[in-house]
């Protein structure tokens, strides 16, 4: 593909929400409260635990791996050959929390490894990429 | 938003089908008959795989006499290539759902 493509790619949202970091904490980390917000699945704040979550349109494999209580939690975001890890990171301030979500997508190199012979992705993303090359 | 991602890479699993949108995006417009020429599978097959690309928004296709011409939509791909924009949407509005739930806590 692009050059772009052949570094990681990162998407991070953050914001400070008036309420402590235990009291998010039990939202990112409960399954009947986690199923309000983002989905619903088995998760368990243990390190390995794997795990999915199921909306309408599919479901979203996991493995939980990081979790160190009213801190940080981490754990692995694969739908349908988008590679990636989700990292949370509670941060204490004056008055609540500053909330940051860090999803970071594997690079080619090491998805193509994930994925293995079985699929053609990789040649499919070198294709595009020549396609776009010529487009732009 | 996942919707869009899930039909795409479904459609584009299957390594004919694949090869034939590749072909259309090289070589630009053709007909059936010239796609299964080179496909390695029956015309009926790639007229299936066409329909499937077509419902996917990934072909378009043009009437002209007795023969069908497809050509690729590349736009529909954008849906693959703005990855992070789309998930930065998506965890934007799980937040909003978050903070929703949290003020609910409170009471």
């Amino acid at each position: 593909m692009n050059q772009t493509s052949a570094e990681t790619r990162t998407v991070v949202v953050e914001r400070e929400v008036p309420y402590p970091p235990e009291k998010i904490w039990h939202a990112l980390t409960q399954p009947h409260l986690i199923e309000e917000w983002l989905m619903k699945g088995d998760f368990q704040p243990v390190v390995g635990h794997r795990f999915d979550f199921r909306a309408d349109w599919g479901a979203v494999d996991c493995q939980v791996l990081a979790v160190e209580p009213n801190k940080t939690l981490s754990y692995t975001w694969a739908a349908y050959g988008l590679e990636s890890a989700v990292t949370w990171t509670l941060t204490p301030t004056g008055t609540g929390t500053r909330l940051r979500m860090e999803q970071t997508g594997f690079r080619p190199d090491q998805q193509q490894a994930y994925l293995g012979a079985k699929a053609g992705w990789p040649r499919f993303f070198a294709a595009l990429g020549e396609v776009l090359a010529r487009t732009n | 938003m996942r919707h869009a991602h899930d039909t795409l890479f479904r459609t584009l699993a299957d390594p004919t089908r694949r090869a034939i949108f590749e072909r259309l995006c090289r070589d630009g417009e053709q007909t059936v008959g010239a796609l299964t020429a080179r496909a390695g599978v029956s015309q009926p097959a790639v007229s299936k795989h066409l329909g499937v690309l077509k419902q996917a928004g990934l072909v378009r296709d043009r009437h002209e006499g007795r023969q069908t011409h497809y050509s690729a939509q590349r736009g529909a791909l954008a849906a693959l290539i703005d990855w992070t924009s789309q998930m930065a949407g998506f965890w934007q509005s799980r937040f909003d759902r978050l903070e929703d739930l949290l003020k609910r806590m409170d009471q």
